[in-house]
């Protein structure tokens, strides 16, 4: 599945400050980060706290104020209320000290299309104070890392979006930031592309950096993720390890699909003894919540036998994060438009 | 102060590397005047009373004519700076420990860069087809500086332009609204007398009829009375008071 790319040796980062002030064993500190667009309320009091050498997967759906929080913690936007810390540096009071410690990486290939590769990152490590020799040097450096050298001098508007990303991921890295932010790094990319800039993040947190990471993509989170802070309307509702808010949703789901012809209301009355939860069919699928893991998939098919209705599939499985978003919030992780270009206007 | 030089040189490098790349805007800034100054001089030349001193329409035409198009030379800036702001670039600006003027500051100034460049066009098009110079070297050269430093102190209009609204087209349409009739209700490309009076008194005390009345006065010897110094005053002051509001704009862009 994940293309074959080989492993890079670790670079160091640029060293980061002993920290002062709160919370100094912390790569990233949020706390009670407010910030209103007008009436909008995008941020109504998040903490957040990243260890270094960790990720954190920031997830929700679209116009939950994800954009919002990364913009404030890379310095773009003011809070309203709150103290946030990046790399032991309060973003307001020590802004130009936090640029000089983070990358930053958008959804949109912050790239300028009309120049090359190399151009593109020679600029970004001259406006970090590099000479054009050792900006050139450390582009050279990236290109090559990201597998970009033969595009090296080819505008960039002729890359694939898969590359535009990884250039993108490039200038980030310029100056071996040791806090990267990246916003919806997938968003847009097609699978093999994904799968490429998931590689590539992994790489770089096996270098020890901190990362924080927003996605809508549930896959994305649970793979990249150390640590997940769930975001629904600007608060955060939830908090923990894959698997921790995944056991929120209770033990595992038994899934049956059901042979043509059979009747989905018979089996789940079938079913609705051997859980405390009632059993959901959905199409030729009935699923239901179960809190032992021995023996159900003998007394369910016992009991479907008895019952008359034919499997096809039946199996056990640990909750989704879909399941877990879908308990959290009460709605399904979906992509909504109107929210998300309410965020666009308001960020 | 020396990081903002430095960034600012690099922001400017970077604007005219990538107008070699996307060659069109630069053609269409350079073509386009020279289009219009032919068609003034060949379709409207004929029909027009030139004040006794100018010798041809093309002598009273061609001040006049580029310094409209000097005026319109930011636009490359409103529409670079707005295409920045969409595609993210200005985000990752922001994002870097970098001098946070120098991104318009470098806008700006590869303006100078580009209307040089059309400046020379259209000159040479303007000798080609029978201008002359009745002028020494030094206001030949003074005339020069004068269109630059006024096309300098427009490009910081164009830059709060750009920053402020939504769209490179929105950019380009309003631009043309408030340029168009500034640069025509004026003594660019008629003389002003020959306008109705309510017209006149706006022409008279429209800089663009400052300007040119300077160029006329630099490049062919025609009576300006103060005008080069009110032209040099009124670019200065162009660039005092939008040069600020387009940093502070740059500052709140996206919001804080």
């Amino acid at each position: 599945m994940v293309p074959a790319m080989p492993m890079r040796l670790a670079e160091p980062m640029t060293e980061a400050r002993t920290p002062v002030g709160s919370d100094p064993e912390l790569a990233i500190s949020v706390r009670g980060l407010r910030k209103s667009f007008g009436d909008v309320r995008a941020l109504d009091g998040v903490d957040l706290s990243v260890a270094p050498g960790t990720v954190l997967g920031l997830l929700g759906p679209n116009g939950a104020g994800k954009t919002t929080a990364v913009r404030v913690m890379a310095t773009l936007l003011q809070p309203d209320a709150g103290e946030v810390c990046v790399a032991g540096l309060d973003v307001v009071k020590d802004a130009v000290k936090v640029r000089e410690r983070i990358g930053l990486a958008g959804q949109y290939a912050a790239i300028d299309e009309n120049l090359t590769g190399l151009e593109n990152l020679v600029m970004v490590g001259r406006l970090y104070g590099m000479s054009r020799a050792a900006a050139t040097e450390r582009g050279r450096e990236l290109l090559e890392r990201f597998e970009l050298t033969e595009a090296a001098s080819r505008p960039a508007k002729t890359y694939s979006g898969g590359m535009r990303r990884r250039l993108d991921l490039g200038a980030a890295l310029v100056a071996k930031p040791p806090v990267l932010f990246l916003d919806e790094p997938t968003t847009g990319l097609d699978p093999r592309s994904r799968l490429e800039v998931w590689t590539t993040i992994e790489e770089l947190v096996a270098e020890g950096r901190t990362v924080l990471l927003t996605t809508q993509y549930l896959d994305e989170a649970d793979r990249l993720a150390d640590t997940i802070a769930v975001i629904d309307r600007g608060r955060v509702i939830a908090e923990g390890t894959p698997d921790q808010l995944k056991d929120r949703v209770g033990g595992e789901r038994l899934e049956v699909r059901l042979a043509a012809g059979s009747d989905a209301r018979t089996a789940v009355s079938a079913l609705a003894a051997i859980s405390e939860e009632a059993p959901i069919a959905e199409g030729d699928t009935v699923r239901v919540g179960v809190r032992r893991r021995a023996g159900v998939i003998v007394e369910a098919v016992r009991r479907l036998d008895e019952a008359g209705v034919g499997v096809d599939d039946i199996a056990l499985r640990r909750p989704t994060l879909d399941d877990v978003f879908l308990s959290l919030t009460g709605h399904v992780a979906e992509t909504d438009t109107d929210e998300a270009q309410a965020e666009e206007v308001t960020a | 102060m020396s990081r903002l030089v430095t960034d600012t040189l690099i922001v400017a490098e970077r604007n005219l590397v990538r107008l070699t790349r996307a060659p069109d805007l630069l053609i269409a800034f350079t073509v386009q005047p020279v289009m219009f100054v032919l068609l003034f001089v060949y379709v409207f030349g004929g029909a027009i009373l030139v004040p006794d001193f100018y010798d041809s329409y093309v002598a009273f035409l061609l001040p006049g004519i580029i310094v409209q198009n000097i005026a319109f030379g930011g636009f490359v800036t409103a529409l670079g700076l707005n295409e920045d702001l969409q595609k993210g670039i200005i985000d990752r600006f922001r994002s870097l420990p970098m001098a946070r003027p120098a991104v318009l500051a470098g806008r700006t100034l590869s303006d100078v860069v580009t209307n040089a460049l059309s400046v020379v066009v259209l000159v040479v098009t303007g000798v080609i087809i029978g201008f002359s110079f009745d002028a020494s070297l030094i206001e030949i050269l003074g005339g020069f500086g004068l269109l630059l430093l006024f096309g300098y102190a427009f490009s910081w209009i164009f830059a709060l332009l750009g920053l402020v609204v939504s769209s490179p087209e929105a950019a380009n349409s309003l631009g043309f609204i408030a340029v168009f009739p500034l640069t025509f209700i004026s003594s660019a490309f008629v003389p002003v007398e020959s306008m109705p009076a309510g017209l006149q008194w706006f022409a008279e005390i429209n800089p663009f009829t400052i300007v040119v009345d300077a160029m006329r006065s630099l490049w062919v010897g025609a009576p300006a009375g103060n005008s080069v110094w009110a032209a040099v005053v009124w670019s200065l002051m162009i660039i005092a008071v939008f040069a600020p509001l387009a940093v502070s704009r740059y500052r709140r862009a996206a919001g804080n």
